[in-house]
């Protein structure tokens, strides 16, 4: 026995080969955030929670769920009604896709509101918005693995999109699907790399989002630095351990989260047809398109920037570009403060801007396309790209307020 | 691939049914699908109406005999008319392909109709029947117009002729009333009831865990409340000594 063992018990002996409780307190018990959190502080909690609440719910649905097109749709109806539970490990997949979304776009509108994508922490934001394309392809290929009309036909829809791009689009896009149409081959390889390539990619994704900001340290409401005052002990005055502090903290706001999630699981699981859609009660049929193939709502925004291009291909980089430029947007701020209480006016409109024309554009990608909405969609799209293009300039020029030493409450 | 992909759903549109909107407001079906006394009523109108054609394949026998209240006893008496066993599914003799010829299209599975088409169709739907010559079989549908289906409870209703009225302007005609043209054998009162049990059956068919699913929501919203009590007083405990 050795001496660790002997003075400090399990603790010690495990210690002395892995460093458990030194990343307990690196990351846990003595890593200090901002005292000053408010309300948009809670969703990286709790896109944490619903990353455990999807991990573990799909590998109960794996255990049940057949990827082939001959029994895909039966085998989900089979987990809804022969599966003991399989209803509710159902639901709460197919809510938790949706809550995923809510949770990561209100995630990201919190960085913009208080400039947390400014240096130091441009890393954390591009790992950031990383995870956020990584969900978009994890969300995409979930939605085709019930086998349902709208499954079929939104895949169709998107995967036709990579034959727009000239010379290798056509190639790309059968090597894509493994087929000249959306078929068994296709299903068969969207489940591989939904249910292992993407969450493995996601997760490391995520570990490495919590090391950047576990590195830089969390920004705050007032957007300035609680590394730069440290107290007697050595340690940021207006930080608090994270533990028991913020998990305290977390452990109630993610209740009052579960409640909207159980509300939706159990009382509106279709949610009026947004997070379930009708359509995709109809199993896939190659031969009948369906009137109308609107993409889950969370893609909406950047399915209505596609149709409102007139050209395919141009509307594919339009559309391709609403993402990319996320990663740029660390250097497109040349505010000289972080957060929205301290920015300008011009700056606060552009933001509300920004986020009518996201949210305008959600609801056009929905709706059927009319003359009217596709000018509309141009408008909004516009406005969209400015908020970034725009923004060196901008933020450069706006009136800014002073900023204060320690954070306020 | 784009054009690839027009020349294909060309080549295919001539077998492509197009759902045609409705003419008329649907009607609310307001159905209940924890009235047991209903659902039996629709299961029993279901088996001997529809499922000539209809199948509703992703249910079992056994499971609706459970959930609507009656014994296997009962089921074996009154529902499974062509001797099923209590654990199947609920599937039809008639051969996809044989009705493909006679209808020009496969009657639908109804497992999930109420899920992907809502209540309030189905109701209507079942409601809108009428007299129209021009149509292979003799009717039409104002909830789904030029439907391939026959009127099949057209015993139970009667026949309804459809009066439009022609706007003044020449513009296209609107539906104005219905006109009986042969007695029902049962009053529209009953009529309507009878098509509200099925709607309900097949409400119930398109999510059995329904009536289920919202009474354990109950408990579980209401755990998670009280559990909520709990953290946040926990949380204000601690928080105490942060100013």
């Amino acid at each position: 026995m050795t001496d660790a063992t002997r003075q400090g018990g399990l603790l010690a002996w495990i210690d002395a080969r892995f460093p458990l409780s030194k990343m307990l307190r690196e990351h846990v018990t003595e890593y200090y955030a901002p005292k000053n959190f408010n309300f948009w502080y809670y969703f990286g909690s709790f896109a944490l929670l619903v990353l455990v609440i999807q991990i573990v719910s799909g590998i109960f649905l794996t255990m049940h769920y057949k990827p082939s097109a001959v029994d895909a749709f039966a085998s989900v109806e089979y987990i809804m009604r022969d599966v003991p539970w399989g209803w509710l490990i159902r639901y709460i997949h197919s809510t938790g896709a949706s809550m995923f979304f809510i949770v990561v776009y209100l995630h990201m509108f919190r960085a913009l509101l208080y400039g947390s994508y400014r240096g130091p922490r441009e890393l954390l934001w591009i790992i950031g918005v990383l995870i956020y394309l990584v969900l978009m392809a994890e969300a995409f290929m979930g939605y085709i693995l019930p086998w349902g009309q709208m499954s079929y036909w939104g895949a169709q829809v998107i995967i036709s999109l990579f034959g727009t791009i000239p010379l290798i689009g056509p190639g790309l896009a059968e090597w894509i699907r493994g087929d000249y149409f959306i078929s068994d081959a296709t299903l068969n390889r969207f489940f591989a790399y939904h249910v292992i390539a993407l969450p493995l990619v996601l997760i490391a994704l995520v570990a490495a989002h919590l090391q950047a900001l576990h590195e830089t340290g969390s920004s705050n409401p007032d957007g300035i630095e609680i590394k730069k005052v440290k107290g007697p002990d050595g340690n940021p005055a207006d930080g608090i351990p994270f533990h028991p502090y913020y998990t305290v903290k977390d452990i109630m706001g993610g209740t009052v989260f579960l409640i909207f999630f159980a509300v939706v699981v159990f009382f509106m699981p279709e949610m009026g047809g947004y997070f379930l859609e009708h359509a995709n009660f109809v199993p896939a049929n190659p031969l009948v398109t369906p009137d109308h193939i609107a993409p889950v709502w969370y893609f909406t925004p950047f399915y209505a920037m596609l149709r409102a291009i007139p050209h395919p291909f141009l509307g594919v980089v339009v559309m391709g570009a609403a993402v990319m430029i996320l990663f740029l947007l660390p250097w497109l701020d040349r505010s000289p403060v972080n957060s929205i209480r301290y920015k300008g006016p011009i700056t606060k409109v552009a933001l509300a801007l920004f986020v009518v024309s996201f949210i305008g554009l959600g609801y056009l990608g929905l709706a059927p396309v009319t003359e009217l909405y596709t000018w509309i969609a141009r408008v909004l799209t516009f406005i969209y790209f400015a908020y970034f293009i725009l923004m060196p300039w901008y933020s450069a020029i706006d009136r800014t307020k002073p900023v204060p030493q320690r954070v306020t409450s | 691939m784009i054009r690839k992909l027009a020349i294909a759903i060309c080549v295919v549109l001539p077998v492509t049914v197009f759902a045609a909107d409705p003419l008329v407001p649907l009607e609310r079906a307001n159905v209940d699908v924890t009235n047991r006394a209903a659902l039996q009523r629709g299961a029993a109108l279901f088996v001997n109406n529809c499922m000539g054609c209809h199948s509703a394949q992703y249910m079992r026998w056994n499971r609706v005999a459970a959930d609507i209240g009656i014994s296997e006893e009962m089921l074996a008496q009154y529902l499974q008319v062509t001797g099923e066993r209590p654990g199947d599914q609920m599937r039809i003799a008639m051969p996809a392909a044989d009705a493909e010829g006679w209808f020009g299209l496969a009657p639908p599975d109804l497992s999930l109709v109420t899920r992907s088409r809502g209540t309030d169709w189905v109701y209507s739907f079942l409601l809108t029947f009428y007299v129209d010559d021009t149509q292979p079989l003799g009717v039409n549908n104002l909830t789904f117009p030029m439907t391939g289906m026959p009127h099949a409870l057209w015993e139970m209703q009667g026949l309804q002729r459809a009066v439009f009225s022609e706007p003044a302007d020449g513009g296209v005609p609107t539906f104005d009333r219905f006109e009986q043209v042969t007695e029902g054998s049962v009053s529209p009162d009953e009529y309507r009831r009878a098509v509200r049990d099925i709607t309900a059956f097949l409400a119930y068919v398109g999510e059995p865990v329904r009536a289920e699913r919202q009474s354990l929501g109950m408990l579980v919203v209401f755990f998670l409340l009280v559990f909520f009590g709990f953290a946040y007083m926990l949380k204000r405990e601690y928080w105490k000594d942060v100013h």
